[in-house]
């Protein structure tokens, strides 16, 4: 019972699902909201267990490693401060309030320095992957090389030619290489949902 | 005390937020003047409708209304009706809809290339003056078809005029005009009732290709139950899965698994949690540290309860710790940020990707490289495959993380599927190519045949 009744539902709701794509009527569409209603609930009623999951793991970590111990404090300060900051809705959402700034002033500049660092890894994940070990790892350098030259200024004729090959890399073998992986993707999901419906697959109620 | 000289000009303060220090105060407050003299000056040489465009200038100023009525202006006349009118309005259904729309057509007005726009009237109640008509929509000249959908009840607390109810009949006029306010007088009403649609037509193609694709998929399933053997070529990525753990445990590192930062109903994930399983099975028998950070709370209910049905299918509960899984947080780059931190501190020896990734799959799999971490990626994101086959040892790219649990399991019920999408890919590339031949000889004829189905 405790395998069949979650299995059941996920059947039901799942046709439900299916059935409601194809029916336009006002009364799916109330069903499709409701039940989008359902998964925000659900995801608000599960953020407690998440937060306490978060605080239990690194007070856990710093009782067990000494070394742990400073990165579990600033953790715990930073939650705490923030929880603080948002309790009064002024300090929320007035643009100096102490929530927004620490939003502003500590948070999105954070943010924004560890996206930055993405160029600096493309740098070297290229590195890596343009190291000419194999045949097919010499057409990827070639091709990237041809590519990337697109953005830089050339003479006349040259600029031209460098122009249609980069259209035609990327709009042909690019695009059906691309379209394949879409068009495996699609019937992949639509098999591993058949899958999943017709309680076929269940590794995610826990078995292997 | 040395005191300030006082200042000819008003300064800008809290009482006085029209004043500006220094020069600037002329500079501001003149052309005011100016602007209320030129906008007063129009608005007595002006009448009608444009006069309360020189009162709205002179408004801006700060300074008092100009009142319209001390200086003579004439009533508003309605602007002159120069076009001929559009005939023909009909309004009906429109199909497979929610049943809040209607499809309003005419035919184009003989002056069609001199007006702009055909604007479309709701008429409340028969009868109504044309002042209370409300405009629910406009489109360029030369359109005869306008859809009329309505579907909120109210607007911003107040009922909206042009809701259309399910069932209720609705007349609906149609004129045309021009920017310059001309006009032809109102069509003849046409009245239509929007229904709601228990199908949508639009989509039988979708259904007959689903239905016949699920009915491949339950025969392929009853197929490899009968007993026949079904091949699935190896997959590098899950092949190295055993040797990824064992290279851990004798490491006696722990191993790290992210299960991306999607949903818990996102496909991928639900696919990462067979390989959690995998791994998770493994990781008890061994003995081997697993770390399973995740950035959603249900996310990790699930993941909590994977590895835990693992780990008594192992035969070691005792070796499974609940806070092993554990949540982060809901928000990208700080996700980022601790996960690449663990891999930092605890040095990770094996690193497992798998599930919906977005910009993170650089940073984290970078991350990896750097600690010397053995690391299997698999996701369904496109734009992210590049980035994972350039910085991971074994991608499972697109359908690969999709088939991990039929090949794991060798399961017949299981496998069946995969034989399915075999075969429609089959059919697809018949029909690329019959496209390609067609198009190659010169015929459209297949591409208008695709294109209407």
């Amino acid at each position: 019972m405790r395998k069949q009744l979650p299995i059941f539902i996920v059947f039901l709701s799942g046709i439900l699902m299916v059935l409601q794509y194809f029916i336009p009527h006002q009364a799916s569409e109330d069903l499709f909201t409701y039940a989008n209603d359902f998964v925000i609930v659900i995801g608000i009623l599960s953020l407690p267990i998440g937060i306490f999951s978060l605080l239990n793991a690194t007070v856990m970590k710093a009782r067990r490693e000494p070394n742990e111990r400073f990165y579990a404090l600033v953790t715990l300060a930073g939650f705490a401060v923030m929880v603080i900051s948002g309790l009064k809705r002024e300090w929320f959402n007035d643009g100096h309030g102490l929530n927004r700034m620490l939003f502003q002033n500590a948070l999105n500049p954070a943010q924004s320095s560890l996206f930055a660092m993405l160029a600096f890894y493309i740098a070297s994940a290229a590195y890596r992957a343009f190291r000419v070990r194999t045949i097919l790892a010499g057409v990827l350098l070639v091709t990237a090389f041809i590519v990337m030259l697109r953005i830089v200024p050339l003479p006349g004729v040259l600029s031209e030619v460098n122009g249609e090959a980069v259209r035609w890399i990327l709009g042909v073998p690019n695009l059906a290489a691309k379209r394949a992986i879409i068009i495996g993707v699609a019937l992949g999901g639509i098999a591993y949902s058949i899958k999943i419906l017709l309680g076929i697959e269940r590794s995610y109620l826990g078995r292997d | 005390m040395r005191s300030e000289p006082e200042s000819p000009v008003p300064v800008r303060s809290m009482d006085n937020p029209a004043a500006a220090p220094g020069t600037a105060t002329w500079l501001t407050v003149r052309p005011l003047r100016v602007l209320q003299r030129t906008a007063l000056v129009l608005a007595l040489a002006t009448a009608g409708g444009r006069l309360a465009l020189a009162e709205d200038a002179a408004t801006a100023t700060g300074e008092a209304r100009v009142d319209t009525t001390q200086i003579g202006a004439a009533p508003v006349a309605p602007p002159p009706i120069r076009f001929a009118t559009p005939g023909s309005v009909t309004a009906v259904d429109e199909p497979n809809d929610n049943g809040h729309a209607l499809r309003v057509t005419w035919s184009l007005s003989a002056d069609d290339a001199l007006i702009t726009t055909y604007d479309v009237y709701r008429v409340p109640s028969t009868g109504a003056d044309p002042s209370s008509y409300v405009k629910v929509g406009s489109v360029p000249r030369g359109t005869t078809t306008f859809t009329y959908l309505a579907d909120a009840e109210s607007q911003e607390g107040a009922a909206n005029p042009a809701f259309l109810a399910t069932g209720a009949p609705a007349t609906v006029v149609v004129r045309a005009a021009t920017i310059d306010d001309g006009i032809s007088e109102w069509s003849s009403p046409a009245t239509g009732t929007p229904r709601g649609n228990w199908f949508h037509t639009g989509k039988v193609n979708i259904l007959i290709a689903t239905l016949l694709f699920g009915l491949a998929v339950v025969w392929f399933i009853q197929q490899s139950k009968s007993g026949r053997p079904l091949y699935i070529r190896p997959l590098p990525g899950i092949n190295a899965v055993d040797e990824a753990i064992g290279r851990a445990t004798e490491m006696g590192r722990p191993i790290l698994f992210v299960l991306g930062t999607g949903t818990a109903g996102d496909i991928a994930t639900i696919a990462g949690y067979t390989i959690l399983a995998r791994v998770a099975k493994k990781t008890a028998e061994y003995q081997t540290p697993l770390l399973v950070p995740v950035n959603d709370p249900v996310m990790m209910a699930m993941a909590q309860e994977t590895v835990k049905e693992a780990y008594l299918q192992a035969g070691r509960p005792d070796v499974y710790r609940p806070e092993s899984v554990y949540y982060i947080s809901a928000m990208q780059f700080p996700y980022v940020a601790a996960v690449n931190g663990l891999m930092l501190r605890e040095r990770t020896a094996t690193n497992f990707y798998m599930g919906v990734f977005h910009a993170e799959s650089l940073l984290l799999a970078e991350a990896g490289s750097m600690t010397g971490s053995i690391q299997i990626s698999g996701t369904d994101q496109v734009s992210q495959i590049p980035f994972f086959v350039a910085a991971t040892d074994y991608t499972l790219i697109g359908e690969e993380l999709y088939a991990a649990s039929a090949y794991l399991s060798q399961e017949p019920v299981l496998m069946g599927p995969l034989k399915a999408q075999d075969w429609a890919k089959i059919v697809i590339l018949v029909f690329i190519l019959l496209g390609v031949i067609a198009w190659t000889f010169g015929s459209d004829v297949f591409y208008q045949w695709v294109k209407t189905v």
